[in-house]
């Protein structure tokens, strides 16, 4: 049976309540608008590029704690890669997320954001964890349309 | 004085006629466990458990009667054929329809009301004209109507909402005009519960000779309805959402608007001669049911309407009613949840939102709590714009609940609080 304390962990909760990085970027070079309509979660992600670095990136708008908190820190592990690792960390965050990663991969690079492992038994759950991700792409790939979960 | 009301004054808060725990027993799906507990149902607007005596007439079907109808010579064409046209019968009966003819069979409300657009809609509405629909209607009731509008150049028009959710009736007077061809308008609100007054406002319409299309999904799971006694034009509704299968809802339609409008899809049944020249269509209601139709649909829907109709359909709306009121005062009682929806005339939905927890969360932890609501904008984002809110967590309720369901969803709600606060 999945467990709710692996799914709301201190740590995603804190941010949740507190997310970092939440404000308008108004030196931003990309942005684009993430939106899951299945839930009405909406983001909008900044990010200012330095060369090929994310020298600076915020979030704004309205989720769940899930989506929340997966933004919040996104925004803390992502400043100061470039795009590329930045694409990476992405890809292995979602692997987290849906369960594909074993059990001795689970922390490769990611850090913190282990802390969602949790997601991977909540399978309805892995579109807010990942939608800011997907928005983030989005901003660095100069996307003009939102992006959609759906 | 509503009918609920004088049923709760005679036998006072919790009627003693409605067996609810005898009545669980007839929905076998109701007897499981969701993550070790008791499952508790909750979705009921977005489609309902099924008794056994439907599930066993859609099973009777297969197992002895199956064949094409209204064409075969053969004895189980013709108890399909039969059984088919009975259910017609029992829908007829059960909405007061002058006649079997003006039933037709569809998807679902949908689908009603998208053969509506694009038959009436098409044939009446030009450049200029204006459609009504409000504020409150699901998107199965807005879309159909803004294709319509796009293709005829028309405009569509929108009878707004107050706080407490009810339509600001004389508003919708205002916005019914010369060029107002046609208003559409939800008989219960599937996001917030309201029911519309829909007597006054077919009234209003017709005063000024405009048909009224009522969208019934919600209505008729829970209240009585008699569309020749509200002189309604039009009235859809889904089987799935009153203890009947998927796939299966209803078209009622005026006879003399019904004949008057062209044929909506082409195929066998729906004509009575083709040549390559020319086709003559057969009459109502076969002009707009073309192809071989959802026999055992139908069939489960004629069971679905006994078996309401058995438990007495004033009992059933009195008991939800009762129940409604219950829950209403004890999931207020919650700390942080403010309630969306506060008619004064409500039907068997709870939407609510709770202080700083997006329903979404709430949605998860009363799944694992075995609790089944529904969290998301519930096919109405206008509505939630007009309430600011992205979303809502939405209980809703049919005959089998209880009040001890109500009570394990607020024990979910406070785990809720204690998980996120």
């Amino acid at each position: 049976m999945a467990e709710l304390g692996e799914l709301y962990q201190e740590l995603i909760l804190e941010h949740a309540r507190a997310p970092r990085n939440y404000r308008e970027l108004a030196s931003a070079h990309h942005k684009a608008e993430g939106f899951n309509p299945l839930c009405g979660d909406r983001f909008t992600v900044y990010v200012q590029i330095e060369g090929d670095t994310i020298r600076d990136i915020a979030f704004q708008g309205s989720g769940c704690a899930i989506s929340k908190a997966s933004a919040s820190m996104m925004t803390q592990s992502v400043k100061g890669k470039t795009e590329r690792e930045a694409e990476e960390l992405f890809v292995r965050f979602h692997n987290l997320v849906t369960g594909r990663n074993s059990a001795e991969d689970d922390d490769a690079g990611l850090g913190k954001l282990s802390v969602f492992s949790g997601v991977a038994q909540f399978p309805v759950r892995v579109k807010c964890a990942t939608l800011a991700w997907h928005t983030l792409r989005a901003a660095l790939q100069g996307s003009q349309t939102a992006v959609s979960t759906e | 004085m509503t009918v609920n009301r004088v049923l709760a004054k005679m036998y006072g808060s919790q009627p003693a006629y409605f067996d609810v725990e005898r009545i669980r027993q007839d929905f076998p799906i109701l007897d499981q466990r969701v993550n070790g507990k008791p499952l508790v149902y909750l979705d009921n607007a977005a489609t309902s458990q099924k008794p056994r005596a439907v599930i066993d007439a859609v099973t009777r079907y297969y197992q002895l009667d199956n064949a094409n109808i209204h064409r075969g010579l053969h004895a189980l064409s013709q108890r399909a054929t039969e059984e088919f046209e009975s259910a017609r019968d029992t829908v007829q009966r059960f909405l007061h329809a002058a006649e079997p003819s003006e039933i037709i069979f569809v998807r679902g409300a949908t689908e009603g009301i998208n053969l509506v657009a694009q038959t009436y809609g098409r044939a009446n509405v030009a450049a200029g004209d204006e459609l009504l629909i409000t504020a409150m209607e699901h998107h199965s009731n807005i879309v159909p109507w803004q294709l319509l509008c796009e293709e005829k150049r028309a405009k569509l028009k929108v009878v707004p909402v107050d706080d407490s959710g009810e339509l600001r009736m004389e508003t919708m007077d205002r916005l019914l005009t010369p060029r107002t061809k046609l208003l559409a308008v939800a008989h219960v609100s599937n996001a917030l519960g309201t029911v519309n007054p829909v007597r006054e406002i077919v009234q209003l319409a017709h005063a000024r000779g405009i048909p009224v299309l009522v969208d019934g999904a919600q209505g008729v799971p829970h209240l009585a309805v008699d569309v020749a006694a509200l002189d309604i034009d039009f009235y859809v509704f889904s089987g799935h959402k009153m203890y009947g299968p998927m796939g299966i809802g209803v078209l009622y339609g005026k006879k003399a608007l019904l004949e008057a409008m062209p044929p909506y899809q082409a195929g066998g049944d729906m004509i009575s001669s083709v040549t390559f020249e020319k086709t003559t269509y057969n009459r109502l209601p076969h002009k707009f049911e073309a192809g071989t139709p959802n026999v055992s649909g139908v069939v489960g829907l004629g069971a679905a309407i006994e078996y309401v109709e058995r438990l007495g359909r004033a009992n059933v709306s009195g008991y939800e009613h009762d129940l409604l009121t219950y829950a209403t005062s004890e999931v207020s009682r919650v700390p942080g949840v403010r309630l969306i929806g506060t008619a004064k005339e409500k039907a068997a939905v709870l939407s609510f939102v709770m202080e700083g927890i997006h329903p979404h969360d709430i949605g998860t932890i009363l799944d694992q709590e075995g609790v089944a609501i529904r969290t998301g904008h519930h096919c109405a984002q206008p509505l939630m714009e007009r309430f600011g809110v992205s979303a809502t967590a939405r209980a809703s309720f049919g005959l089998y609940n209880t009040r001890r369901e109500v009570d394990r969803l607020v024990e979910g709600l406070r785990k809720v609080r204690e998980v996120l606060a």
